[in-house]
């Protein structure tokens, strides 16, 4: 017999106007922002991640004052760290390199445009630039990177090459001459693509010229670390930090520097995503709430619309429970399709932000199609449906045989 | 057909059914005893405001009276609940009315489909019965169509064949023919006629002379919410 409601209930369904339709707008928009938010999976994460530059797994970072937030690390920081510390940093037991890095910001002229652009250093010796190229994760894409002794020589992120219309619609290649902050540098090289916006954009140069350039001593922005094997990540880490604090004077907890690694980096992405997840997932329980209102509402019209079709199950032996079935079943129904909908629209979201992604970053992530999770996003809109259909539906099933005959 | 003595469906004693309105009191069925046996056929004749609508209510079990008893088939319809009480008005009387009360979401054989499902019965079964019954009305041809897309006529016998489906024991007809031209009523009227024939009972509710000569055999004036008198037709049917 249930059978029999379900197969009555989606011709009803059928002959609904568009004001049933729109009302499961709430359910709709819940359930999309629910299985993009699955879809799009570790894509989010990755995004993120790459943006920051994180895609070594195996180096450790010191700044001071921790993240600032605005403007490139080490910029805005009193005390700064030097490379002093860089040296002392190598000295422990537990590291094998330690290279300092500078990244500043600096006035970039090309054919006649001046762009504010930011630099990074590069060491002049072998394995520190290989540590910082692993850093990178960036190989060059035309010409070479900046290698031992190539004084008043540059190679710029892909951007330069790419956006030509930033340099007034000529693409920088190696070969060409820009200015920083007003000095004559040799571009002899760009690097390949990597998605992240700073990375992309910078310049990178030796660290002597940089410091002949900027000016700024024995300050280091970054040091960059590589522990003597990945499994001692967190002993250095703790070495590190020992360290700093005797060199710096500062006690523990009171630390203005910060060492992180990359899985501390991941852990404060991830809060960051976590808080997005959870704010986009308030706004879906919200819209969801108000699909539930919205399904009452029509539900509740339907039964004052159909008082006569009840009067006639009735009449002709309709029990109750077999009325309150009836608007049930069509309600969870209702529920299922707005879910349905937003499932089918969520999994196409998660697939174009995927693809956006991918091509942003030039990874190859796969959108994640949780089946099971789908399965219980529907479950969960027929059962939104239900609920919204009880009141409805015993409504319907009270309505007097006489009365509901009258329309 | 032989027949032992005709067993009672439906019996009215003493039944009084009221209705307030504000402050007064209106009603609309005061005192009303009556007994329906197997394979009559009735008409509750009355002008509008006589309290036939009310009186068909009752009868069809629709409605509990304010006072008096009903019995169908023997039960107080008063002891049951309302959802027994529907279940077995499914079973035991078939419903045809003024409006037709078909279903324009579902087509023609759909509705004649609609009382099986209450009863139980499983969809082989009431696909089977629908096209018996499509054909008995001879709407066969039409059996696919919407209500909607049917004559009045022919929504009337989608009716008579939806109040056949669980083979009731009577037939309740709300003033069958009202919204039909007279010849189309006729036909409608013909087949309940042979209906009754072939031992249905059928009670029928009119304002209607016309049908009242020609069909019925007991006919119950009604007036105020009081029979005012009771007709028979002198040839009893069932002698023959």
């Amino acid at each position: 017999m249930i059978k029999d409601f379900f197969s009555l209930a989606l011709k009803n369904l059928k002959s609904r106007g568009i004001r049933s339709w729109l009302t499961l707008l709430g359910i709709f928009i819940g359930i999309t922002a629910v299985v993009s938010l699955i879809s799009l999976g570790n894509g989010l994460q990755l995004a993120v991640a790459s943006q920051m530059g994180l895609a070594s797994n195996e180096l450790i970072t010191v700044q001071a004052g921790g993240i600032t937030g605005y403007g490139p690390p080490g910029s805005t920081v009193v005390e700064p760290i030097t490379k002093g510390d860089a040296r002392a940093i190598e000295r422990l037991s537990s590291v094998e390199i330690a290279v300092r890095q500078n990244i500043k910001s600096a006035k970039v002229e090309f054919n006649d445009v001046v762009n504010f652009r930011y630099v990074g250093s590069v060491s002049n010796k072998e394995e520190e630039r290989d540590l910082m190229q692993t850093r990178a994760n960036a190989g060059p894409i035309m010409g070479k990177l900046v290698g031992e002794n190539d004084f008043g020589k540059v190679t710029l992120g892909y951007n330069f090459y790419d956006k030509s219309e930033e340099w007034g619609g000529e693409a920088i290649i190696p070969g060409d001459t820009i200015l920083i902050n007003d000095e004559r540098f040799e571009v002899i090289g760009i690097r390949e693509k990597v998605g992240s916006l700073i990375s992309d954009n910078a310049v990178s140069m030796l660290e002597e010229d940089m410091e002949d350039l900027f000016e700024y001593g024995n300050i280091a922005d970054l040091i960059i670390v590589k522990p003597k094997s990945e499994d001692l990540m967190d002993k250095t880490k703790a070495d590190i930090e020992k360290l700093l604090r005797q060199r710096r004077g500062v006690k523990e907890g009171e630390e203005n520097f910060e060492v992180s690694t990359p899985e501390s980096a991941l852990a404060t992405i991830n809060s960051v995503l976590e808080g997005v997840q959870i704010f986009i997932l308030i706004v879906a329980s919200i819209s969801i709430f108000i699909g539930l209102i919205g399904i009452i509402n029509t539900m509740t019209t339907s039964v004052m619309e159909r008082k006569k079709e009840i009067g006639i199950t009735k009449s002709v032996g309709a029990r109750n429970e077999h009325i309150f079935s009836q608007f049930f079943i069509e309600s969870s129904l209702l529920g299922l399709i707005g879910g349905l909908a937003g499932a089918i629209f969520g999994t196409f979201i998660g697939f174009a932000g995927t693809y956006g992604i991918n091509n942003l970053l030039g990874t190859e992530l796969v959108p994640n199609i949780d089946f099971v999770l789908i399965f219980l996003t529907l479950l969960g809109s027929f059962l939104i449906g239900g609920i919204a259909g009880i009141i409805p539906a015993m409504k319907a099933a009270k309505q007097n045989p006489v009365e509901a005959l009258r329309g | 057909m032989e027949k032992k003595e005709n067993k009672v469906i439906i019996e009215l004693q003493n039944v009084h059914k009221y209705y307030y309105m504000g402050h007064s009191i209106v009603k609309a069925v005061d005192g009303v005893s009556l007994k329906i046996k197997e394979g009559d056929f009735v008409a509750i004749m009355g002008a509008s405001g006589s309290g036939k609508s009310t009186m068909l209510n009752l009868v069809g079990s629709l409605d509990v009276p304010t006072k008096g008893t009903i019995l169908l088939d023997g039960e107080d319809i008063s002891e049951l609940s309302e959802s027994d009480l529907s279940q077995i008005r499914g079973k035991k009387i078939g419903f045809i009315f003024q409006s037709f009360n078909l279903i324009n979401n579902l087509t023609a054989k759909e509705n004649v489909m609609i009382p099986m499902i209450f009863q139980g019965h499983d969809s082989e079964e009431r696909s089977f019965r629908a096209n018996k019954l499509m054909d008995l009305v001879e709407l066969s041809d039409r059996m696919h169509h919407s209500p909607n897309e049917l004559s009045g006529g022919q929504q009337q016998r989608v009716a008579i064949a939806r109040s056949l489906a669980n083979s009731p024991e009577v037939i309740l007809a709300d003033e069958p023919t009202g919204n039909l031209d007279s010849k189309t009523g006729a036909t409608v009227m013909d087949f309940l006629k042979d209906l009754n024939k072939k031992g249905k009972t059928i009670v029928m509710v009119t304002h209607d002379i016309k049908l009242v000569k020609d069909y019925p055999d007991i006919v119950y004036w009604l007036k105020d919410g009081k029979i005012e008198k009771i007709t028979k037709k002198t040839v009893k049917r069932r002698t023959q």
